[in-house]
């Protein structure tokens, strides 16, 4: 195939400990470090695999976000992709907004295959494959653990409450990564050089056909509940008095 | 007033536990009329099963042998169709409803609102971000279509006892073909499911390998209790991926959680923090999950475990 196509977020590193702002209207995100969303780093090895294997001409990264998200496709050239494209956008968006941001670059970039991560871990959504399938008319498998690109089709192993699930789908299709599909590589420092070369294109909200950002009104955001810190028993003998006191046994 | 279309999950002509749940968070809306609807190849077993639920008005059913397996592909389309005359969709949370249910969202043109923990009202809407480490409240636009996936583990079921009157419909939506059911791996064996047993209890990385995990499905056996494990243990890949708790895994909310050699990390305890009891045993005194069980016991799992058992039984 010619091209796929990878989605990329910028999200608080998964190392952070996230704290919730004391105004109640965000987490705090000043001074944090900022990451490749981790699942959608496995959508990326996965791609730079697939091209390895010399079955995709070209990976190209994609992202929607802030000026500074310019710092998590460089690191996405540097793992290998081919070129970036970055929508620009300060405000937060619906995750119906960048599906159809997504429709729109599809549109432009005609990918054989598009892959993100099952979900972003800063609002945990989950939405932007299946959406972008739904508008481009595509099939979509969520949660991949496992993929096979051969004919024309992808044969696609995804993780489900009951174990696993096995899906044939006709290309172009989106899918979506689980945490077991691969390991990502390390970025090695020559990479990082090469990567600066690589081109990194800009467009607007405008170029790709948004108009209203949609996001939902966020009222509040809390910190959770929580739980308090119970008894220790010292044995087996006083663990069981323990549990049959709450009726467990 | 909301009408709301509950998307119900089966397998087998069995409804999923998963679906009284999310009649429970609709039935929460004030002034809420709730219907759940069938899609399946012949959805007669799991219509009755959906219509003894309390609360539920009306169950709509569509047989289709297109239906045969749940491909999001094939059902968007027709919980789209008949969503068009409701003003709330909604699904659970379960790998059926996250795979299904944005397309859905997708094909009306909103966003949906994911893994809702309440429903403070018809448009408003609590939801964890972060992996549980801050919970958002949204209001969704008034007008609006509301599309959402519930999280089961924030809701009691719905009881039975209900006698919804069923209707059989025909839709004329015209259905992809590009997507085909390959296979789906056996459900495991005859121990208690994992996403709505009473008691689980969890190995983790301390288990040490696949071999040794053979005193936590005692245990549990023991116990009548499901089998779960950590991100860790899985990843070691001492049992299978099904079998993971927290965050990437299942978000369960048993009675009795048993958490043994696991540490406790934030992913984890996400998916087990709505559980009644947690009881957790560890080498590591100084082990985060200590910080949550209600019961910690410190020392050697190979010793204590047996032990615990051993006293089970006498």
């Amino acid at each position: 195939m010619r091209r796929i196509m990878v989605g990329v977020k910028r999200v608080i590193d998964y190392n952070v400990r996230v704290r919730v702002k004391p105004d109640h209207t965000g987490v705090v995100t000043e001074g944090v470090k900022m990451s490749i969303n981790p699942f959608d780093e496995i959508a990326l090895e996965e791609a730079l695999r697939i091209k390895e294997r010399g079955l995709a001409d070209e990976v190209l990264a994609v992202s929607i976000g802030i000026t500074d998200t310019q710092q998590q496709l460089r690191t996405a050239l540097a793992m290998g992709a081919d070129r970036a494209i970055l929508v620009q956008s300060d405000g937060a968006l619906s995750p119906f907004a960048i599906a159809t941001i997504f429709r729109n670059l599809v549109e432009r970039e005609k990918p054989d295959l598009v892959i993100v991560g099952k979900q972003a871990i800063d609002e945990d959504n989950g939405q932007t494959a299946q959406m972008l399938a739904a508008l481009w008319d595509r099939p979509q498998v969520v949660a991949a653990s496992k993929m096979e690109i051969a004919d024309g089709k992808a044969t696609v192993t995804r993780e489900v409450d009951t174990g696993l699930e096995t899906l044939e789908v006709e290309l172009p299709a989106v899918i979506s990564v689980d945490l077991r599909l691969n390991e990502p590589r390390y970025v090695k420092l020559p990479d990082i050089m090469k990567a600066k070369k690589k081109p990194l294109d800009t467009l607007s909200l405008a170029d790709v056909g948004i108009t209203d950002a949609g996001a939902f009104k966020s009222v509040k955001v809390e910190p959770p509940p929580q739980r308090q810190k119970g008894v220790m028993v010292k044995d087996v003998a006083e663990l069981v008095a323990a549990m049959k006191q709450k009726g467990f046994i | 007033m909301s009408k709301i279309l509950v998307v119900a999950e089966h397998e087998g002509g069995k409804l999923n536990p998963s679906t009284p749940k999310c009649v429970t968070c609709a039935s929460h809306i004030p002034g809420a009329t709730v219907d759940v609807l069938v899609l399946a190849a012949d959805g007669a077993a799991v219509a009755s099963q959906a219509a003894a639920l309390a609360g539920v008005a009306k169950v709509l059913v569509v047989n289709n042998p297109a239906n045969d397996h749940p491909l999001a592909a094939v059902l968007a389309p027709q919980i789209a169709r008949i969503a068009e005359s409701y003003t709330h969709v909604f699904g659970p949370s379960t790998t059926f409803g996250k795979d299904v249910m944005p397309r859905v969202a997708a094909l009306l043109g909103v966003s949906q609102a994911s893994d809702i923990m309440a429903a403070e009202s018809a448009t408003r809407f609590q939801r964890p971000i972060y992996a549980g480490n801050a919970l958002l409240t949204i209001d969704v636009p008034a007008g609006a279509k509301v599309v959402a996936t519930v999280r089961v583990a924030s809701f009691e079921a719905a009881a039975t006892g209900g006698n919804a009157p069923i209707e059989t419909l025909t839709l004329d939506v015209p259905l992809p073909t590009h997507t085909r059911f390959i296979s789906r791996s056996a459900a495991t064996s005859g121990r208690p499911d994992l996403q709505s047993a009473s008691r689980v209890v969890s190995g983790g990385r301390g288990v040490g390998s696949a071999d040794n995990f053979k005193i936590i499905f005692s245990l549990a056996e023991r116990l009548g209790a499901a089998v779960g494990a950590s991100r860790a243990a899985v990843d070691a890949g001492y049992v299978p991926n099904d079998m993971q708790v927290g965050q990437t895994g299942k978000i369960i909310a048993p009675e009795l959680y048993m958490a043994i050699g696991i540490s406790g990390a934030i992913q984890h305890m996400t998916g087990i923090k709505d559980a009644r009891t947690i009881i957790a045993i560890n080498k590591d005194g100084e082990a985060p999950i200590f910080e949550a069980a209600d019961i910690g016991l410190v020392g050697d799992l190979f010793t204590i475990v047996p032990e615990l058992e051993r006293q089970l039984k006498g």
